[in-house]
């Protein structure tokens, strides 16, 4: 059975190239995805960490700001 | 009216889903790849060969429907003068865009063994390219356009240009004499595929659509922060 899936009647080099460029496109693309959110992240924490505290308490208001930071110290 | 898609109340739902698609695309993409490269069976005329269409035909699908549904964000956001539609249609692009390149690389590997090319301006292939550029220009124009009406107008030209190519993509191998077989499976009347090759097909379709639905999430969310430490420059 492994003979037959590595020889695959002769078409594995074709088969195994379409299959492994598809999962190496994925992986990249998850990779760059992943990288350029963390960055993104990063900056936000450390830019409502530079705030004077009136400006990070009117921040704060926003639930969406304090799911950014709640999110990226569960990271 | 789309109230519900504010991004201050879905921020809470998309920051918290993209780990359990992970995981359900893992199950489903190992599921997927276990039928396609071992239990279905080979093709008596291609043999072993046709395992291609299980990554070919899902990447090509989904690349379709994604340049449809950024069309559809595109035009809707105009109408209804909704910033997130665009912003929706902004975070799908990247995973359509890698689907469309994998659908034409695995076509020009399948197109190997099969005509004895790697590449012929067949009508359905070279619609597909058309369809690369198209993702490449709208994805560049978001890259060099800071304003953002300037940029919600050119983004929307380009698909509402764009979407011509699609029904040419999809009837291409009716209209025109193709290297490429007539559609095997249609959703109205009975497909030509067999379930055994069916299946497996369906199940990589879901694997790719859950990969699309986490990259688009992830990217949305980027998107989202982004914005929001634009905000914080501006207290």
């Amino acid at each position: 059975m492994i003979n037959e899936l590595l020889f695959m009647n002769g078409y594995a080099v074709y088969v195994m190239s379409a299959f492994g460029f598809t999962l190496l496109s994925f992986l990249g693309l998850y990779m760059i995805t992943k990288l350029q959110f963390v960055k993104e992240q990063s900056k936000f924490v450390a830019k409502f960490g530079s705030l004077n505290p009136e400006k990070a308490n009117s921040a704060k208001i926003q639930r969406i700001n304090k799911e950014i930071l709640a999110n990226a110290t569960n990271n | 009216m789309f109230k519900i898609f504010e991004p201050n109340k879905i921020f809470q739902i998309t920051s918290k889903a993209p780990k359990y698609i992970l995981f359900l695309f893992v199950i489903v993409l190992t599921v997927g790849l276990t039928e396609a490269l071992i239990l279905s069976p080979e093709d008596y005329k291609q043999s072993d060969a046709v395992r291609i269409m299980y990554v070919h035909v899902p990447s090509a699908w989904i690349s379709l429907g994604i340049f449809s549904s950024i069309t559809l964000l595109s035009i809707s956001g105009f109408i209804f003068k909704n910033k997130n539609f665009f912003l929706i249609a902004k975070s799908l692009a990247p995973s359509g865009f890698v689907f469309n390149i994998i659908a034409l690389v695995t076509g020009a590997i399948w197109g190997k063994p099969t005509w004895g090319t790697w590449w012929a301006w067949d009508a359905r292939i070279t619609s597909m390219l058309i369809l690369a550029l198209f993702f490449a220009m709208y994805l560049i124009a978001w890259r060099i356009y800071e304003k953002e009406e300037k940029v919600f107008k050119i983004t929307t030209f380009i698909t509402v240009v764009g979407i011509i190519n699609v029904p040419i993509t999809k009837y291409s191998v009716d209209w025109w004499n193709t290297l490429h077989q007539p559609a095997s499976i249609n959703i109205l009347t009975k497909s030509s595929i067999h379930s055994s090759m069916l299946f497996p097909l369906l199940l990589m379709t879901a694997a790719f659509a859950l990969f699309s639905l986490l990259i688009f999430l992830m990217k949305y969310n980027t998107e989202l922060i982004k914005i929001k430490n634009k905000g914080l420059d501006r207290l």
